[in-house]
């Protein structure tokens, strides 16, 4: 019955209210989705701060590396300043021991050298340097959300 | 002829048994053939299956009650699991402590977790076995095609049922699987880190803020994990269950050979009967094994010391081997590709004429042993290279990464598989013998992978013969 009007060039009015109220659907279901998965992003987590202080530079005497478990960094000083370096491996998130040559991760092997560098092992990446700052009280201040150059000291 | 109501009521009770039986049957004693078709038809769980029963269906050695047997230990998860839910509470502070109390104090505690552990990871190694007989047997040719990809999700689900519930306890196994499993999920950040793209388009780095409800596991990854395993996965379970057997029903029953004699018989009682063994045998295996050993649980999560060596689960041991070259490459492509290759199986080879015969006679059975031999010399060639000479990072370490990703033991175990397959398929002619080659290797690789990351690695995933040679700390 409505094939004569198929016929004509372009759209019938009928097709096209149809295709419309089709899309109409369909964008909104995806729009619904999307928002279904935002929810579950929350805006704030109440995690611990990415930046925390590490108290005095007289607590680390040239020489020294401290790990301080629960921020996962290597605090290191050295004649040519202070460095922290991540002790989360880069594979697959397990916690990196140091030994005498660098860190050694227990989970799948993998090695870093004394500066974080990877020398084997599945680690794609090395291990992140964070920056460190001084805060006005004197006290040092490790940013584990910026990462810096490896090589990179603070000099005190 | 005029009786009291007091002898209509005496009689009644007199045939209680008689006239229950009937409700709950809707009809008479099933002994004659029209009422033993009754009883099946008109019973809510009974009409689930057929009137008659094909006698290939009831021999033995054609399904070995497999599929049953999952379906079985699924019931003893899901009542069991039902249970642990009375007392468990997925809160990072109280979960471990509800575990503890479930082991120790509670009545029967220690024996509903030990069926909910066992039986579930059971599931495991029976469905494992149910799809390989189905696969053997050659049961996913036409019309069964579908019923095999229903199969394949049904087998995805039970892996991510376990997973989930693995890490429920919030024990020391619990939180270090987590945070390998939420790294395996971010690990395309591999890839966009090779190519430079990860500060524009993070998606490894979205998947697992979403996995993980935060940017490190904690209360919020608890209660999702929860939610997953209680809720939203064995309700999906449950649907592709659903439609499993309604399709098995609609595929006109199992497999048989073509041709094999159209003999059939009454489904009650011999199916009934046959199932019911099934049955009994698999609550008598269930409770004699969780009687004598215990579902493990370690020290309370600690985020600051992981296990040394700390593994996944053992299913999933072989595919954290491979995760051990590359995270990206192992975790997600090999797999995916596995995963992939089996659900294309029943559309890539629709050579009819096989079903119902074992390795569709002499020359599957042929090319099942050859590449079964293949498979595991050239997997335990490759392993042994890498384990005595390391991988391209230990003689180059400044090696790109985007190499490794390319070209790794993970990737190179794949091709080699498909290769072979394709060969065999030039060689044979037959799209089935390919079909067969691959699936064997499949099962080959899952095994050796899984028994290589169980028993011969140790702490800093090292390689040992014996766990006895484990150094002490
Ligand atoms: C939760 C897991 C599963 C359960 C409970 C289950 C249950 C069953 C049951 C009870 C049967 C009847 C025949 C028998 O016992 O062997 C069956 C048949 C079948 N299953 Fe499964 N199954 C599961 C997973 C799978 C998987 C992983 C596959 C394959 C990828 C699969 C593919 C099939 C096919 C194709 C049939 C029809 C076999 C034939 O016609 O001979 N199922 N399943
Ligand atoms: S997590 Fe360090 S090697 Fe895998």
């Amino acid at each position: 019955m409505d094939d004569k009007t198929g016929d004509k060039e372009g759209i019938t009015r009928r097709g096209f209210l149809g295709m419309a109220s089709l899309w109409a659907v369909i964008l909104s279901s995806l729009t619904l989705l999307a928002g279904i998965f935002r929810m579950s992003k929350a805006d704030v987590y109440y995690e611990k701060s990415r930046r925390f202080k590490i108290g005095r530079p007289e607590n680390f005497p040239v020489g020294t590396v401290k790990k301080l478990d629960d921020k996962r960094v290597f605090i290191f000083s050295d004649n040519d300043g202070l460095y922290a370096v991540s002790s989360v491996c880069t594979h697959l998130g397990c916690i990196v021991n140091a030994v005498d040559w660098g860190f050694q991760c227990p989970c799948h092997g993998s090695k870093f050298n004394r500066d974080g560098r990877v020398i084997s092992g599945p680690a794609p990446r090395n291990l992140p340097w964070f920056k460190i700052s001084r805060h006005v009280d004197g006290s040092l201040v490790v940013d584990a959300g910026r990462e810096i150059r490896t090589g990179t000291k603070f000099r005190v | 002829m005029n009786r009291s109501g007091m002898d209509k009521f005496k009689e009644n009770l007199k045939n209680i048994r008689a006239s229950f039986a009937a409700s709950l049957l809707r009809t008479k004693r099933p002994i004659s053939g029209r009422s033993r078709a009754a009883v099946m038809l008109n019973n809510f769980f009974l009409h689930i299956q057929g009137v008659r029963t094909n006698i290939n269906t009831l021999r033995p050695s054609y399904t070995f009650g497999l599929g049953l047997v999952s379906l079985f230990l699924l019931f003893f998860t899901t009542i069991s699991g039902i249970l642990l839910m009375i007392y468990y509470s997925p809160s990072t502070g109280e979960a471990y402590n509800t575990v503890k109390d479930i082991t120790y104090v509670v009545f029967a505690g220690s024996l509903m977790r030990n069926v909910h552990k066992w039986a579930g990871e059971g599931m495991i190694i029976f469905v494992m076995l149910h799809m390989a007989r189905v696969f053997y047997t050659g049961s996913y040719s036409r019309p069964r095609e579908f019923n095999w990809l229903v199969g394949i999700m049904l087998l995805i689900l039970t892996f991510v049922l376990n997973l989930s519930g693995y890490m429920l306890p919030w024990d020391q196994l619990s939180y270090w699987a987590l945070v390998i499993v939420s790294n395996i999920i971010q690990s395309s950040k591999e890839l966009t880190d090779a190519l430079g793209i990860t500060p524009y388009f993070d998606i490894g780095g979205m998947a697992k803020e979403f996995f993980l409800g935060g940017t490190v596991p904690g209360k919020a990854t608890l209660i999702r994990v929860y939610f997953l395993h209680i809720m939203l996965l064995p309700i999906l379970l449950f649907i592709f269950l659903g439609v499993h057997f309604w399709r098995i029903r609609k595929d006109g029953g199992l497999s048989r050979p073509a041709g094999s004699a159209e003999k059939s018989v009454f489904s009650w009682p011999d199916l009934l009967r046959a199932e019911t063994a099934v049955f009994m045998l698999c609550l008598a295996g269930v409770l004699v094994y969780s009687f004598y050993v215990d579902a493990p649980l370690r020290e309370m999560a600690n985020p600051l010391i992981p296990e040394n060596p700390a593994k996944a689960p053992w299913y999933f041991l072989g595919l954290q081997e491979m995760v051990s070259y590359s995270a990206f490459m192992g975790g997600i492509v090999a797999p995916g590709l596995a995963i992939l290759g089996l659900a294309l199986i029943p559309y890539l080879d629709r050579e009819d004429g096989h079903a119902g015969i074992w390795f569709s006679g002499r020359q599957g059975k042929i090319t099942a042993l050859q590449s079964m031999f293949a498979g595991a010399a050239v997997l335990a060639g490759l392993l042994a290279f890498v384990i005595r000479f390391g991988w391209f990072r230990n003689w180059w370490p400044d090696v790109p990464q985007i190499l490794i990703i390319m070209v790794n033991p993970a990737g190179i175990w794949v091709a080699f598989v498909a290769l072979w397959s394709l060969r065999v398929i030039k060689k044979t002619g037959s799209t089935r013998m390919g079909a067969i080659a691959l699936f064997t290797m499949f099962l080959v690789g899952y095994v050796m992978l899984t028994y290589v990351g169980t028993e011969l690695r140790g702490p800093n995933w090292e390689f040992y013969w014996l766990k006895s040679q484990w150094p002490m700390h």
